[in-house]
């Protein structure tokens, strides 16, 4: 295949040059579109110290709660991360940091970062403790925060179908913080569920284009459901 | 009678208007999608990426990757559309969403509002509350008037971390509907069967109160 062929041939070589003490950009909200078998590659390789930048923590056993088990995680910057025993263990013994940042600042955090633009100005934040210690500047009579942008040593996504090129589709609200953090990795790895032949995606249809795409592979997915709420038929 | 948690979304729903773009909080905001009055048609946003959230999925239908901002699994409406994160903030950052209702444990007299965090408890993060109060024009804040202990949450200055400064202008309680404009809360509107007196006794903030104060009607 091509220079432009971005799939590889094992987990392993997924996260290949993943180490301690980096800074991780993971895709997902709740458990709905998390990279599960990225994740569970990053807990067998055993890195430590990690910085992830992800809305939510996972929750006991699954997605990024597993790297708590063995202490992986050094820092979260996320902006709510209730769900989870051991987060909350750990967080109180001073084993974990987090930076709670506002959902919409997080997604442009990463949206920004992968763009190239260092930091903005937003109303998010304005007079409490997250606009503590930052710049403001006022436009049209109102008061903004700056807010500096992410990037990450790697990317984890998760997408529905991916060709090899590594243009990526997503499926319905598993796209979330997905596209973002497929821009903002200096290594963008994407898990996808069927990878087909280029052509086969309609280009106008693409929802990240393959120049953010470092890595692909495919993957099976348990896709576990956080809050299983159904009506009667 | 103070209002029910039914109640209050009731009154809330009066506020909606045919054609509103909406974006419901968790809790008792939530009921609101309940009583959409009639020959209305409003969108309701779910700000992990979906504008047209519709009812639960059935057992058949349920599916992982569609679910709300509170992780619930749902449904999306005909007409609806789903997008990333930021697409989703960028509508509630620049004041596209016409309608924002929340809850919270404070509100003071000059708009402020807290209701993400209780320093001592965990804190657990503001999620995008923060995001929909700064970015939003028209909010409504759903909560009791006092905590169970009877103190009020309608004060002269929030004491818990904000999540908005200066934001809020519309707030339903069981006992009252009142707004909030030049640093003082104004009596809209009583709960039917409730006092004037017994809403003064629960607003420790300044409180404006007019000659007649309707009862809310349903």
């Amino acid at each position: 295949m091509s220079g432009f062929d971005k799939v590889v041939g094992s987990y392993e070589e997924a996260m290949a040059g993943l180490e301690d003490g980096m800074t991780i950009i993971a895709g997902g909200f709740g458990l709905c579109g998390i990279p599960e078998n990225l994740i569970s590659e990053i807990k067998r390789k055993g890195c430590k110290d990690l910085t992830f930048v992800s809305n939510n923590c996972g929750v006991d056993g699954f997605g990024l709660g597993i790297l708590l088990e063995d202490k992986q995680i050094k820092k979260m910057v996320s902006s709510y991360v209730g769900e989870n025993k051991l987060f909350e263990e750990q967080l109180l013994a001073g084993e974990l940091e987090v930076e709670l940042t506002p959902q919409g600042t997080l997604a442009e955090k990463m949206r920004a970062g992968g763009a190239g633009i260092p930091a903005f100005f937003t109303a998010t934040g304005y007079g409490t403790e997250v606009g503590k210690g930052k710049e403001v500047r006022e436009f049209n009579g109102r008061n903004y925060i700056l807010e500096e942008s992410i990037t990450g040593d790697f990317a984890i996504v998760k997408a529905w179908k991916g060709d090899r090129y590594g243009n990526l589709i997503y499926r319905h609200t598993a796209a979330n913080f997905n596209p973002m953090a497929a821009t903002a990795g200096k290594i963008t790895v994407v898990e996808v569920e069927e990878i087909v032949e280029p052509g086969e995606l309609e280009p106008s249809q693409i929802h990240t284009p393959g120049i953010y795409v470092d890595r692909l592979i495919q993957g099976t997915f348990e896709k576990r459901i956080e809050q299983r709420t159904v009506r009667q038929a | 009678m103070s209002l029910s948690r039914e109640q209050l979304a009731m009154r809330v729903a009066q506020e909606l208007e045919d054609g509103y773009y909406v974006n419901l909080g968790i809790g008792i905001p939530t009921l609101v999608a309940n009583y959409v009055p009639d020959g209305m048609e409003v969108m309701l946003q779910s700000e992990n990426g979906l504008l047209g959230m519709g009812p639960f999925p059935t057992e058949e239908t349920i599916d992982a990757d569609m679910i709300n901002a509170g992780k619930q699994t749902v449904t999306a409406v005909t007409g609806a559309s789903i997008f990333s994160s930021a697409e989703s903030f960028a509508m509630i950052r620049g004041g596209h969403v016409d309608l924002t209702v929340l809850g919270a444990f404070e509100v003071d007299v000059e708009g402020n509002i807290a209701s993400y965090m209780i320093p001592g408890k965990l804190i657990k993060g503001m999620g995008g509350a923060m995001d929909l109060v700064a970015g939003a024009d028209n909010i409504i804040v759903t909560m009791t008037h006092a905590s169970k202990h009877g103190e009020s949450k309608l004060l002269p200055k929030c004491t818990l971390p904000l999540t908005g400064a200066a934001c809020i202008k519309k707030v339903v309680t069981d006992l009252a509907y009142v707004e909030i404009a030049e640093g003082k809360f104004w009596l809209k509107e009583r709960a039917p069967g409730v006092s004037v007196d017994e809403i003064v006794a629960k607003t420790a903030g300044e409180l404006v109160v007019p000659e007649v104060v309707p009862e809310m009607t349903f």
